[in-house]
């Protein structure tokens, strides 16, 4: 009984989160253009979605943001962890806070506050201003995941690897790197989820011609737009794919590695 | 020393993208007119305090953002803890379900909403269809307050959620078998081992639904103009650089403040969730 509560209300909550994009689905196959009255199945506005050639590029904008974004605050943020984690300095809990900033910062202030930048710099906003800004956003949660990590290394491999004759540049790669990795994966995931996510900062920081989803769909007021729910249902759907993909490879290896376990 | 240099970017990076932004944003806030000839003044300020107007808006943002940090917290404390102490093969699923919707944009989750709370949209419908007639909920702040509630809840869940996990076993056993009931176990052992990790939730759902635009001009029609749409509109269609900085900076000492005390009331030892 008590299970059953407790399940149910995960239920509940997981319906929660994914009642208005369902909601919206079902819609994206409503020939009527207004939501309430149901006209009959049409895939119209999937037809109409694929001629819109500024929303495939949005999206792809989206996506090489986020992964160019992840990647290079991935490795600022994990070295810069490994040199914090690694050492009991009275310096590093400071630049760490300063650091922290964008995370505890509201979003708004910001993105404004490196719009100004941008302008007083003289660069043009575009999509290097975004992807730069989606770093510094992205790095705090790299440290984040990645400074546990070196705060649980165990230096004696390390000592051990060197006693053995390796170089430390070879020490550091075959000892503390694999050590370091979930958590600098963690990280990369993490800064790739905030940066897909993202309106608001993009929206301060993107030029004309540089349009991601979210700002595409805001500055077109898309999301009033029939094609809006085309739009969100596809996303839903290669996100869901993509997490069944995910799924069945890790539980594949989980039996593997329980063979590997029983032999 | 390759230890240092490590840090090096991280130095640059921090000085360049984000101290220098913000010094930027506070030396407006105190300069008049930055096309003519730059002088002193507070007038952006004065500006702010001298309209009851702002500060209303102000009152209304951390209204709605308090009533919905509440909320989240009623909501995902309960799902945080059964996920915690489940011990389900589905588990792994369930945790992943939460995370996916941050894969859908926020504006796109936002806008999703419409198709549910405007007067054609489901819920008006089936009211419609018992008897209750159209119901348009957009521009309420019911509906802005849900959709911020909607938006944010999984980043008060997941904190919460990771400290609850090390909670160990063994100290609940040991309250149980001095005779404590599950009751007292919660409210003695539980609840406040994961304060931590419920004060990380509330900064990660108070700041940006303070600060967030777009949830009232979507949902909420415009009706409801909060600190972060006045913010919004002073940079970006008015380009008043120094009212938008004085907003600002008012607007973050306020949050900051408030955090700051909420933060006050948490021991040391745990220290802040977020920054474990």
């Amino acid at each position: 009984m008590k299970k059953f509560f407790k399940s149910s209300y995960l239920v509940l909550i997981i319906l929660f989160l994914y009642a208005p994009i369902l909601v919206t689905a079902v819609y994206s196959f409503n020939s009527a253009k207004s939501r309430g009255v149901w006209e009959g199945f049409t895939f119209d506005w999937y037809k109409e979605l694929l001629e819109r050639d500024d929303i495939i590029e949005a999206l792809s904008v989206t996506i090489v943001c986020a992964l160019i974004a992840a990647l290079v605050a991935t490795i600022i943020g994990s070295m810069a962890a490994y040199g914090i984690g690694s050492k009991q300095k009275k310096g590093n809990s400071f630049i760490l806070s300063l650091a922290y900033i964008p995370m505890l910062n509201a979003d708004i202030v910001t993105g404004i506050s490196l719009m100004l930048l941008f302008t007083i710099a003289g660069l043009e906003l575009s999509f290097m201003t975004m992807v730069l800004s989606h770093i510094t956003f992205c790095i705090p949660y790299v440290i984040l995941s990645v400074l546990p990590k070196v705060r649980q290394l165990d230096w004696s491999l390390y000592d051990a690897a060197r006693d053995l004759g390796c170089t430390p540049t070879r020490s550091f790669w075959k000892v503390i790197f694999p050590e370091l990795l979930p958590g600098i994966l963690t990280g990369f995931l993490l800064a790739l989820t905030m940066s897909l996510d993202d309106f608001i900062i993009s929206n301060f920081t993107t030029g004309s011609g540089a349009n991601n989803l979210s700002t595409l769909i805001y500055t077109a007021k898309m999301g009033l737009k029939p094609e809006f729910r085309a739009l969100s249902t596809v996303i839903f759907g290669i996100i869901f794919i993509i997490l069944i993909i995910v799924n069945v490879v890790a539980l594949k290896k989980q039996k593997n590695n329980k063979r590997g376990n029983e032999i | 020393m390759k230890k240092t240099i490590c840090m090096i970017p991280l130095y640059v990076w921090t000085l360049v993208f984000i101290l220098v932004p913000l010094a930027i944003v506070i030396y407006y806030a105190f300069i008049s007119d930055p096309h003519g000839d730059a002088s002193f003044s507070l007038d952006g300020f004065r500006d702010f305090f001298s309209n009851p107007v702002f500060a209303e808006v102000l009152l209304r943002s951390l209204k709605i953002a308090f009533i919905s940090t509440l909320v989240c917290i009623l909501l995902g404390y309960p799902a945080a803890y059964f996920l915690a102490r489940s011990k389900s093969r589905f588990k792994f699923v369930v945790i992943i379900l939460m995370l996916l919707p941050m894969w859908i944009n926020f504006l796109i989750r936002t806008y999703s909403w419409l198709s549910l709370l405007e007067k054609t949209g489901l819920i008006s419908t089936l009211l419609t269809y018992m008897g209750f007639g159209p119901v348009d909920f957009t521009g309420t702040e019911f509906a802005v307050i849900l959709v911020s509630v909607y938006d944010f809840l999984p980043f008060m869940i997941m904190p919460i959620y990771i400290t609850l996990l090390k909670l160990d076993q063994s100290h609940l056993d040991a309250a149980a078998d001095l005779g404590a009931n599950p009751a007292k176990v919660f409210f003695k052992i539980t609840l406040p081992f994961s304060v931590p990790g419920i004060l990380s939730g509330v900064a990660m759902v108070f700041v940006p639904s303070v600060t967030t635009f777009a949830i009232s001009q979507t949902v909420g029609n415009g009706k409801f103009p909060l600190i972060g749409d006045l913010i919004q509109e002073q940079y970006m269609v008015v380009s008043n650089w120094q009212f938008g900085g004085a907003i600002s900076i008012v607007t973050m000492a306020v949050v900051l403040l408030l955090m700051y005390f909420i933060n006050r009331t948490d021991s040391d030892e745990n220290g802040g969730g977020i920054l474990q």
